[in-house]
């Protein structure tokens, strides 16, 4: 073990904060992170062995005890569940003789359930080995029951199972621009930095992973900064179930992605980028790194970048592990100096004080690629599309009851009624726009907009029929909020985990009115309290639909006005079992009213 | 920078890198807290001081005081929510206040006095946790545990020891310490160590100390924590006296002692009546 340990060290340049790198080639090849390697990496590094553990245990996708040689995950989001992922995942349990959330007793392979994988257009979907698994259904699944028997490798898997689709259905503004490489970065400098950045803030382009702060003032606060080095990040930690159009950009249009962070990096004064992808997208990576080759081959990365002298700027790609937290700008940050995903305290902001405690800017990977088309087209042009507050287009992923789940880009502005037409979806009981952070609309609001002044989002669009039941989708979300909350913060912490239990003693008919109560307040205690966005949001799916649909809630209820706590009776069962006796004297009965 | 902020009708100067709570604490008015401690690094986990400051939200721990601030602090709003959070404390973990060791000595329960927590509210989640007793000095009932950071803080900090850390993620949050076994006696800590007392629960318990204060005569059975947490502020300012506190978790630095573990008892009865009232 000592030699492959030394080997990782040696790959990651023994620098502390590529931490997760390290451990994530260490999962693969030993199936967890065994105590011996912790104890070597904690040397080596300089780091408490503490710092390594606490890394492990907050990541899903790393383990402290051994998971399967085949270690399968199946896609949990409300997406995959409609398509049937429930009886899918209890066919393939059933196959291959292991329990959810277990190890087979041979170690050959162990299944669990994990949050979306960023797949919804073409689920129920999964991960074998952390390679992405799409269009699930049982006769792959008897295939692949199959092949883990036989025990063949990953790449004699057929590899239709991991085709990924890009199913661009409506193109607009930027998707339809052409573009050549390197053109935004002549555009850049033969205009000039400061120029090329008023462009930037006439587009009036703001950030599009969903919280809308203005680009351009976040570039202009980093570059006049005193400390460097000055840092870009490219967040490509797409976790908001229902969206995966970050992964259809880095597929088609990475290049156009890097040079947007190129241009940044030119602007603010920067010599390094990072790409932080999440670890559901790994089948990206090695063509992403093909991509960064061919950019330095071509004097886009690197020294003297496209012959300016002193322009130095690369690109290094950094593997998350499977935490949704991480999407958030400063729990990002942390994990990418090795540590857990845990928000930062604010103030300092990230462009102040980010990675490495030094200036930064952390932007959406969209973001990035539109930022490429303004410095080519300028401001005006991008300016002119969408509304007063929100300029441009924006992409969107839809995935559910539609005919035709994909990629779609709207001017900002569009209603939710045009798009539910475009994606042909019918019977509409509600969408949820923005993820499980965002807003249930009901089919009463669908003249309602995709705007930073409506229904903002960072992309997820997911449509709802009227066959679905709205607990199903409230229960599916809460659970994953408390799935994913980093725990940091009481109120989330504990929170999210009361909401789930509230949530589901009232879903299942053991609520009564004063229930109902509860659970409204406690989401106001979590949403008002919490240390972050996840929290903030985390009560959302239950508030929207609580206000779209009070009476689905309210039938829910139990018509007395106490609900016991406990079964009386079967406390006795010791006493009675201890007693020898059975008798009716021996019982008592529940009392209710 | 200094100036005056105006936290619930009453101004309160400040001076250059306080922060609201203890600008606040320095003046008199206590806003509560659980994962603060005066000259710690601000942490802002436990959420207790959540106060409005010019109509935003935002923890008093961590917030920088600045000139002009309008700080809500005891809005029924607030102070509901913040007995709605001592709750959540005390339903994630296994708190036995009338059996613990610390009880009397427990800022956790103190808060909650302070709070008026007639209850627990909510449901329990009746957490599985194991007592860590190996070490001959030091105890950790990790069923007491709030993840307010401070033993770990303290460690490296203060101690320049990294023996804490939390690790997991969620309602599983662990304490977990810094050595080969994952035992606190395989670890480098020792009872004269910061991090062995400044724990405001009692999770982290100095071993053989429990009931040299009886219950009854112990700080917060005579002093409101809001009245302690201020005084010590009070006290600061005389604390060329050496002693200098009257929170009965602050001890004197290693440095300041002198006689091994049992020098620290003395730091958990209540201050003496001369200091108390001497100010």
């Amino acid at each position: 073990m000592n030699t492959f340990i030394e080997s990782v060290l040696a790959q990651a340049d023994y620098k502390p904060e590529r931490l997760l790198q390290m451990l994530r080639a260490v999962q693969a090849q030993y199936l967890h992170v065994p105590k011996a390697a912790i104890e070597q990496l904690a040397s080596a590094l300089h780091i408490p062995r503490i710092q390594i553990i606490a890394v492990a245990e907050f990541y899903s996708f790393l383990h402290l005890t051994p998971q399967g040689r085949y270690d399968i995950h199946i896609s949990d989001s409300i997406t995959d569940r409609m398509l049937g992922k429930e009886k899918l995942l209890n066919y393939l349990a059933e196959k291959l003789k292991v329990k959810v959330g277990q190890v087979r007793a041979d170690g050959l392979v162990s299944l669990n359930n994990t949050s979306c994988t960023g797949m919804c257009d073409q689920g129920p979907a999964g991960l074998v080995n952390g390679y992405a698994l799409t269009r699930l259904d049982y006769s792959r699944i008897d295939v692949i029951a199959e092949l883990v028997e036989q025990q063949a490798p990953l790449t004699d898997w057929p590899t239709e199972f991991f085709a990924v689709d890009e199913p661009i259905r409506k193109p607009g503004l930027l998707l339809n621009q052409p573009f050549n490489n390197g053109a935004a970065l002549s555009a850049t400098f033969a205009r000039g930095l400061a120029e090329t950045l008023a462009e930037v803030d006439c587009s009036n382009l703001r950030g599009r992973g969903g919280a809308g702060f203005k680009t351009a003032l976040k570039w202009r606060t980093c570059s006049v900064q005193a400390a460097t080095p000055r840092y870009v990040i490219c967040n490509a930690d797409e976790g908001e179930p229902g969206t995966f159009k970050d992964r259809m950009l880095l597929d088609l249009y990475a290049d156009q992605v890097f040079e947007g962070m190129t241009l940044c990096a030119a602007i603010i004064g920067s010599d390094q980028g990072l790409l932080y992808l999440r670890a559901e997208y790994l089948f990206l990576y090695e063509q992403l790194q093909r991509v960064l080759k061919r950019r330095r081959d071509s004097g886009l990365l690197g020294r003297n970048i496209l012959g300016r002298d002193g322009f130095d700027f690369d690109i290094e790609i950094r593997m998350g592990a499977g935490a949704y937290i991480c999407g958030e700008a400063s729990a990002q940050i942390e994990s990418l100096e090795g540590k857990p995903g845990i928000p930062r305290v604010k103030p300092p902001n990230s462009v102040i004080c980010g990675y490495q405690r030094k200036p930064t800017v952390v932007d959406n990977v969209e973001t990035f690629f539109a930022a490429t088309h303004i410095a080519i087209q300028g401001g005006q042009w991008f300016a002119e599309v969408g509304t007063a507050q929100s300029t441009g287009s924006k992409l969107l992923s839809i995935s559910g009851d539609c005919a035709r789940p994909g990629i779609y880009e709207y001017p900002f502005g569009t209603t939710i009624e045009d798009i539910l037409q475009d994606c042909g979806a019918e019977d509409v009981m509600g969408v949820q726009v923005g993820g499980p952070s965002g807003t249930f609309i009901s089919n009463r609001e669908l003249q309602r907009r995709v705007a930073f002044e409506d229904l903002s989002t960072a992309g997820s669009f997911i449509v709802f029929n009227n066959s679905r039941n709205i607990f199903d989708i409230v229960q599916n979300f809460t659970d994953f909020f408390a799935h994913e909350s980093c725990g940091f913060c009481t109120p989330c912490r504990v929170g999210t985990s009361l909401l789930k239990n509230q949530l589901q003693k009232i879903v299942e008919g053991n609520g009564a009115a004063v229930d109902l109560e509860e659970l409204s307040e406690l989401c106001l205690i979590v949403k008002n309290n919490s240390h972050c966005g996840l929290g903030d949001s985390a009560a959302n799916p239950i508030l929207s639909t609580l206000a779209s649909h009070p009476d689905l809630y309210l039938s829910q209820l139990k018509q007395s006005s106490f609900t016991p706590g406990f079964d009386l009776d079967a406390t006795l069962a010791v006493a009675r079992r201890m007693a020898q006796r059975d008798d009716d004297a021996a019982h008592l009965s529940q009392v209710e009213n | 920078m200094s100036g005056t902020l105006c936290i619930d009708g009453i101004t309160v100067p400040f001076s250059d890198g306080q922060t609201i709570i203890e600008a606040a604490r320095s003046a008199g008015v206590y806003i509560p807290y659980l994962c603060h401690r005066p000259g710690y690094a601000p942490y802002g986990s436990c959420k207790l001081c959540t106060v409005k400051v010019n109509g935003r939200t935002n923890t008093a721990c961590t917030l920088p005081a600045a000139d002009g601030q309008t700080v809500i602090s005891n809005s029924p709003d607030l102070q509901y929510d913040r007995q709605r959070i001592t709750q959540m404390l005390f339903v994630e973990g296994n708190h036995f206040c009338p059996s613990c060791e610390k009880s009397g000595n427990c800022q956790l329960q103190a808060v909650a006095y302070h709070q008026n927590m007639l209850d627990n509210h909510y449901p329990h989640f009746y957490a599985q946790r194991e007592l860590d007793a190996s070490h001959p000095d030091i105890l950790i009932d990790h069923d007491r545990c709030i993840f307010c950071n401070l033993c770990v803080r303290a460690s490296k900090e203060k101690d320049g020891k990294e023996v804490f850390g939390i690790a997991g993620r969620g309602i599983n949050k662990r304490l977990i310490v810094n050595s080969p076994s994952g035992k606190l006696k395989d670890s480098d800590i020792s009872v004269n160590d910061e991090a062995a007392h400044v724990c405001p629960t009692g999770a982290i318990l100095v071993k053989r100390s429990a009931y040299l204060a009886p219950i009854g005569e112990r700080i917060y059975d005579q002093h409101p924590i809001s009245e302690v947490a201020c005084e010590k502020a009070a006290i600061k300012a005389g604390e060329a006296r050496g002693y200098g506190s009257c929170d009965p978790t602050r001890l004197p630095s290693p440095s300041q002692q002198n006689g091994g573990p049992d020098s620290h008892y003395a730091a958990t009865m209540p201050p003496a009546p001369d200091i108390k009232h001497g100010r």
